[in-house]
């Protein structure tokens, strides 16, 4: 059997992309220097609420909107928390995780809880049969809208110089005038609108259904692909292609015979270790924004 | 009577994550916490009559290691609302228990406050703890999903002994690869998937010697997106049949439109053209024997095993789907219903085999 390479990189864009979206949305918030822990619960808040909303209408149209909406909600709690209040972030964030997961969870229960699982609607691939471009809309979306966008908002706009010098130097981005809290706070509300389609896109594109635990620490993963990515969009998006590539590689080589002999668990850990082994060697000395977790008040 | 209700229970779980994080002053965060408390128990009681002591009904209660919406569990809990609904016991639950703390402290509180005569659930996260238990209240029957053996005086164990489906499963499965490769998409190499995989396995080339069968493993049993995508991978390595021993396998059969197989439920529904058919555990046969054997006071600890094979209605294979998006040869099916009425009136025993399928990888080429 020859190894299917199309296949294993077609996968990789698949798996790639809701980490994508997701680690765009965390770049945003850190951007301004708002790490959002929430961003786990946020992918789970998507996730359900886009497959609710499909349940119940049957549209996919309204929910992605409904995920994008949920998401930027999500958004929204963090920025109250965090830039409003003031909470501590890694508080405020872990605990909106909680937060929507439960939520969601119980939720899922009251509605659609025993027996048969409900099964949506759900994005079908566009070019099926095309190999690397079979690929459900979504993904097309964040690789060829949102990444350049969110690349070119932050180097060649107003908006995105004001982003990155609140995450700087809050202090002199208020003296000239901008407003800290609103640019937070609409970093965060987006951040979290695209963490909410990229939760989205495990139940709308890829399954059509809802599990528990769907999301399975995708979002933790992103946490690190921003700091592995440095807070720039090009390397945060290949770091998501890397992890794609080698989770697609270790499901593919499981069942290719000529690696038969290397332990299951050792492939299953295979794109973790690339990610911390990338870490390692690209985290060190790395500039945190200047402003990273910190709360801004007027002096 | 008040029963152990779903505030107890949260109360308890509440000051558990109260007290994981103390001091936290977020109005909302705390209100994240209690919610994540209440989200996997709500522990209602169902049954009919409100009194076990009165009318002589046995009490039972159910003590999940997972959340009910994890097919293992779901399905002890499928079995006892059912045995409920019938009259039988009275029954509530909790469930989402995942520590062998929690387990322990659970299972404390319900004799302390309930005294249920019979507690069933699921042991293997928490194995010790619940074995400690059940040997200080050995006036309680306790019934548990468990690799182990019995424990007297009065610890039985179950399992999910599925191999006779899995056995008829695969050969279907055997039958209809086209291309000789069959796909397996499993949650990890432990002993009571193993068995599954492996009478899966054995079937498949009872009915086609040459058949190959890929076995992937995801180390989790809910992660449905990467499954999908080991049946995609699957799939590229040239499988044409699946078996969905993990959820996210039967979206892929789907898209790609290929045969599949279920697992637990009958999952018909889920792809109504391309499931074949499913392999389904039944606990209620299970249920019907401890809750037997406590009413008329022969209870005794037991390895409750052959409750759940075939020939006792424990497991079945759902009726063969004969509206699929591709042909079924009916001399296969009839050869499948032939070996299913050896299995049933015992003339054929299906093998039972736990090691780890060869290398996780590819077995019989």
């Amino acid at each position: 059997m020859d190894f299917p390479v199309v296949a294993v990189l077609a996968a990789t864009l698949t798996i790639a992309t809701p980490l994508v979206f997701g680690a765009l949305g965390a770049l945003l918030g850190e951007r301004t220097g708002v790490l959002n822990l929430g961003i786990e619960g946020t992918l789970y808040a998507g996730a359900f609420i886009g497959f609710l909303v499909a349940a119940r209408t049957g549209s996919l149209a309204l929910a992605t909107l409904a995920a994008v909406v949920a998401g930027a909600l999500a958004g929204a709690l963090m920025a109250l928390l965090a830039v409003t209040l003031g909470v501590n972030q890694h508080v405020a964030g872990i605990g909106i995780t909680l937060l929507l997961v439960a939520a969601c969870d119980f939720t899922n229960r009251q509605l659609f809880g025993g027996g048969q699982q409900t099964v949506t609607e759900k994005f079908g691939r566009l070019f099926a049969g095309g190999g690397i471009v079979a690929q459900y809309p979504m993904t097309f979306v964040a690789f060829l809208v949102l990444a350049p966008a969110v690349w070119w908002v932050l180097r060649s706009t107003g908006a995105g110089l004001r982003l990155t010098a609140v995450g700087e130097n809050p202090e002199a981005a208020d003296t000239a005038g901008i407003s800290v809290a609103r640019t937070r706070w609409t970093a965060l509300v987006v951040g979290g609108a695209l963490m909410g389609l990229g939760g989205s896109f495990l139940t709308l594109s890829v399954l059509g259904t809802f599990t528990l635990d769907i999301v399975s620490g995708r979002g933790w993963i992103c946490i690190a692909l921003v700091i592995f990515g440095r807070w720039k969009v090009v390397p945060v998006v290949l770091g998501a292609l890397l992890f794609g590539l080698f989770d697609a590689l270790q499901l593919q080589l499981a069942i290719t015979p000529a690696f038969g002999s290397i332990p299951n668990e050792l492939l299953i850990a295979l794109p973790y270790l690339v990610v911390i082994a990338a870490l390692a060697v690209r985290g060190r000395g790395v500039r945190y924004p200047g402003a990273y977790l910190t709360a801004y008040r007027r002096a | 009577m008040p029963s152990m209700s779903s505030t107890q229970q949260t109360a308890g779980r509440r000051r558990r994550a109260g007290s994981a994080r103390p001091g936290l002053v977020a109005g909302i965060a705390v209100s994240a916490l209690v919610l994540a408390a209440c989200g996997g128990t709500t522990g209602e009681e169902s049954g009919g009559s409100s009194s076990s002591a009165d009318d002589g009904t046995i009490s039972v209660f159910g003590a999940f290691a997972t959340p009910l919406e994890e097919p293992w569990d779901g399905a002890i809990h499928a079995a006892l609302t059912a045995a409920a609904d019938d009259g039988e016991i009275e029954y509530q639950h909790v469930d989402d228990l995942g520590t062998a703390d929690e387990m322990e402290r659970a299972l404390r509180d319900i004799i302390a406050t309930e005294d249920p005569d019979v507690i069933i659930g699921d042991a293997f996260a928490a194995e010790e703890a619940v074995r400690e238990v059940a040997a200080e209240f050995p006036d309680t029957a306790f019934a548990f999903g468990s690799g182990g053996a019995e424990q007297a005086p009065n610890f039985s164990v179950f399992d999910n002994w599925l191999q006779d489906p899995a056995y008829l499963a695969g050969m279907l499965a055997g039958g209809l690869t086209k291309t000789g490769t069959i796909g397996v998409v499993g949650a990890m190499p432990i002993p009571e998937v193993n068995r599954i995989v492996n009478a899966f396995t054995a079937g498949a080339q009872e009915q086609n010697p040459a058949a190959r069968v890929t076995v992937s493993f995801i180390n989790s049993f809910f992660d449905p997106a990467t499954a999908k995508q080991a049946a995609e991978a699957a799939i590229a390595g040239g499988a044409d049949v699946l078996f969905a021993e993990r959820d996210g396998v039967i979206a892929a059969a789907e898209e790609n439109k290929l045969p599949v197989f279920g697992m637990m439920v009958d999952q018909q529904e889920q792809a109504p053209e391309y499931v074949v058919s499913s392999l389904i555990w039944d606990m209620r046969p299970t249920v019907d024997a401890v809750v037997g054997a406590v009413a008329d006071g022969s209870y005794q600890a037991s390895n409750l095993a052959e409750y759940s094979f075939m020939k006792n209605k424990g497991s079945s294979l759902a009726p063969i789907n004969t509206g699929t998006a591709f042909p079924i040869p009916a001399e296969l099916t009839a050869k499948v219903e032939e070996r299913q009425a050896a299995i049933l009136d015992g003339s054929v025993v299906t093998p039972v085999d736990e090691n780890e399928p060869a290398g996780s990888t590819t077995v019989g080429e």
